[in-house]
């Protein structure tokens, strides 16, 4: 179901700075890629090409969906067909979980019936009954579950995540981490996910893709870079996590 | 205590009318400022020009605000050919609407500024399009600010909307500044008090829609909201069937010219007319108003005509002056004399006996040797007018300090000292009850002021209105006059106007 996403020679400028510089990807249909780097990188802002909400941004270059370029489609039905999930969440705080999560579809005149709320909730793991709370009555994590609910209840082709786990603590973001990866292989979407997180990266993408300074300077399965197989600049980055685990497991020696 | 309750009891049109009037200029103003807020939503510039210039509205002060609407509308009417209402609601209406823009269109634009990022950034991401982001995200976001905003423009459009007696527009101002010129201290209490539980009633209405709006339960809103509407339909009742033809009589702002206002209504009444009184009016607005049919009826001073209007300097006898602003007013064909009614009100300068001995002070030539050391009173708009500058080109007076009071306060700073010299008026009851002395004008610097009765072009068509007037003319002696006057400025045992004008009639042999 999931279309293929393919960016050529893809360049973003905000004033004088150059945020993607001449970037060329293409991402197999119905894989789940990470896009990895620092603050500043540029992965937020090639996600951003995707469902156009780069507008105002100056650049050149093609993004396609599946062959279609989505310059030629208006932003509004695009972003329609789009699941997007971002760091600050964004719930409508005045609105109840369950208008939250129908949201995308009272925007193409759909209902969403009440089975398919109950489904959605659990799929995120979310009880039923709290189709009827309101935004501040959830933590953190709930909300986010909300947003990854309400992304999907589009139906989308492509889910579009920028730092979504990034406000939650750790026990929260492995957790809701899975979800998504699992999610992710139950509808066979083509999944974006941008982190800073190598570790993150790795145990949830099938394809880790490095950007420093707006361009790619590593691509590799997550199995090379354990390996040490990516090349310099993607070690730089998996040399922490990996130092990380084995300080842990020599404490428990 | 008994005399508040009998005012209040008096106040139901007041009441109703400010009513009326607040809530459509709210109304006017809210719409005004929920489509400068939309625009300024999505333009930048527009959001700084309308929160600038809104301010700069606020910062005028409402008295002068409701002052300007009266020439604008009149030259909006010479501009479109129609004859807009230049005097009464419409004024009102606008000016105090344009007040009312500010706060909610501040609140309004800070909702809007402070709508969290990420919900923006969300409702833009699932795709909705300017009118759903604007339905179903920002209005309901923005909704507890702006009705936050309404509630302060409702109370400050309430009270202000007192000051729309100044344009003709009946209020809670009638009572107010009708008891301030007359000392009638009950009824400006009433006034007050009737116009700050409006206003507190409506804060309180408004409040409640506020705390719906915010914690988004409709119950409370729906509640406050009725009692607005219940207010209003109470207000719009029809008070009195006005099947009759309605006349307006004007007054300015002293005793006498209330008085008066209330003698030719009473004899229009008696004639078959609805008599309506826009009381209180500027010197400047009171001819205008009669000239372009928003009053019917009023008495004005040959001097300040012939000064004011006629742009005349020099000084002929009383007989010319009167014939040469009656052929004037006819030429224009907008206004006429009836008649002079057979007193004179001349401005005089006057002074306490005592200072005026111990200084050898006996004529206007006596006072400018004297003014350099000298505090001379004067009425709101004496120093403004021509006379004043031909009587100072005149004498060439050097006064120390010159200040401005309403009448009753002028007369009050002589009697205490705070002035030496006042610009009374030569039929004021206070200036025999005073035992003041008045000073000669041996240059004549000063002209006559017989008091005209003046018509508009509507009740000099109409012979049952001239009929109705006619008689008044020659009919009123200056002491009579006086004497009626006291009765309504004197501080013990104050008459209403409408008391001293039966008095009057009665006097002088026009009781019904």
């Amino acid at each position: 179901m999931g279309p293929e996403i393919r960016f050529e020679r893809v360049t973003r400028r905000f004033g004088a700075a150059t945020a993607v510089d001449g970037v060329d990807l293409t991402i197999a249909p119905r894989s789940l890629v990470a896009l990895v780097g620092h603050s500043g990188s540029g992965k937020s802002t090639l996600l951003r090409c995707v469902n156009r909400l780069d507008h105002g941004v100056a650049g050149e270059g093609v993004v396609s969906l599946g062959g279609e370029d989505v310059g030629a489609i208006p932003a509004t039905a695009l972003r329609r067909r789009l699941g997007y999930v971002f760091q600050s969440i964004g719930l409508f705080p005045h609105m109840t979980v369950a208008q939250n999560v129908a949201i995308g579809r009272r925007a193409r005149s759909e209902a969403l019936v009440a089975d398919e709320l109950a489904g959605l909730l659990e799929q995120v793991g979310l009880p039923a009954d709290y189709a009827t709370r309101l935004p501040r009555e959830l933590s953190g994590g709930e909300q986010q579950r909300v947003g990854i609910a309400r992304a999907l209840a589009i139906e989308p082709e492509v889910l579009l995540l920028d730092e979504p786990f990034a406000a939650l603590d750790p026990v929260t973001r492995d957790a809701l981490g899975k979800t998504v990866r699992a999610l992710h292989d139950a509808r066979g979407t083509t999944t974006i996910l941008v982190t800073h997180d190598m570790a993150e990266a790795m145990l949830l993408a099938d394809r880790v893709v490095v950007l420093e300074r707006g361009r790619i300077v590593a691509d590799a399965s997550p199995a090379d870079l354990a390996a040490g197989r990516a090349g310099e600049a993607a070690e730089a980055l998996v040399a922490v996590p990996r130092e990380q685990a084995r300080r842990i497991a020599e404490l428990g020696q | 205590m008994s005399a508040l309750w009998a005012a209040l009891g008096g106040l139901r049109d007041e009441i109703a009318a400010h009513l009326v009037l607040s809530l459509a200029a709210l109304a006017l103003g809210v719409a005004v400022a929920l489509a400068l807020t939309l625009w300024a939503a999505r333009n930048r510039t527009v959001a700084r020009l309308a929160l600038g210039l809104a301010s700069l509205v606020q910062t005028v002060p409402a008295l002068a605000l409701l002052a300007l609407f009266y020439p604008l509308l009149l030259w909006l009417s010479a501009l479109v050919g129609a004859r807009i209402p230049a005097l009464g609601f419409l004024p009102a209406l606008l000016a105090l609407a344009l007040y009312a823009v500010l706060p909610v269109l501040r609140n309004g634009v800070t909702g809007l500024a402070r709508l969290d990022p990420a919900v923006r950034e969300a409702a833009e991401a699932m795709g909705l399009t300017a009118g759903q982001k604007l339905r179903w995200v920002e209005a309901p976001l923005v909704a507890p600010y702006v009705v936050a905003g309404i509630r302060t423009a409702a109370v400050w459009t309430i009270g202000a909307a007192t000051l729309a007696t100044t344009v003709g527009a009946t209020s809670l101002g009638d009572p107010i500044f009708a008891g301030l010129q007359t000392q009638d201290w009950a009824l400006v209490l009433a006034g007050c008090l009737a116009a700050a539980a409006l206003a507190l009633a409506a804060d309180g209405a408004i409040a409640l829609v506020e705390r719906g709006v915010a914690e988004r339960r409709p119950l409370p809103a729906w509640v406050g909201l009725g009692l607005v509407f219940a207010a209003l339909g109470w207000a719009l009742l029809p008070g009195k069937a006005a099947e009759r033809e309605t006349l307006v009589v004007g007054a300015k702002n002293f005793s006498e010219q209330y008085i008066l206002a209330r003698l030719i209504g009473e004899r229009l009444t008696d004639a078959g007319y609805a008599v309506e009184y826009r009381e209180g009016l500027g010197s400047a607005v009171v001819f205008k108003a009669l000239a372009s049919g928003d009053i019917d009826a009023y008495v004005d001073y040959a001097g300040t005509l012939w000064t004011n209007e006629l742009k005349r300097r020099d000084n002929p006898n009383p007989q010319t002056i009167r014939d040469e602003i009656s052929f004037w007013l006819g030429k224009r064909g907008a206004a006429r004399v009836i008649g002079a009614l057979g007193f004179e009100n001349a401005y005089v300068f006057a002074m306490q006996p005592a200072v005026a001995r111990s200084r050898g002070i006996a004529t206007l030539d006596d006072l400018a040797r004297a003014s350099p050391r000298l505090t001379l009173g004067a009425d709101l708009e004496f120093l403004d007018r021509p006379e004043w500058a031909a009587v100072d080109a005149a004498y060439r007076f050097r006064f120390a300090r010159a200040k401005r009071y309403s009448p009753t306060f002028m007369y009050r700073a002589l009697a205490g000292g705070d002035a030496d010299v006042i610009t009374a008026f030569g039929s004021d009851g206070r200036i025999a009850a005073d035992r003041l002395v008045v000073l000669g004008d041996p240059r004549r610097a000063i002209p006559n002021y017989d008091a005209l009765l003046l018509v508009s072009a509507r009740c000099a068509a109409q012979p049952s209105c001239l009929r109705a007037l006619q008689p008044l003319v020659g009919r009123i002696p200056v002491e009579a006059m006086r004497e009626a006057n006291f009765r309504v400025d004197r501080d013990a045992d104050k008459q209403t106007p409408a008391h001293a004008a039966n008095w009057l009639a009665a006097k002088v042999g026009l009781a019904r």
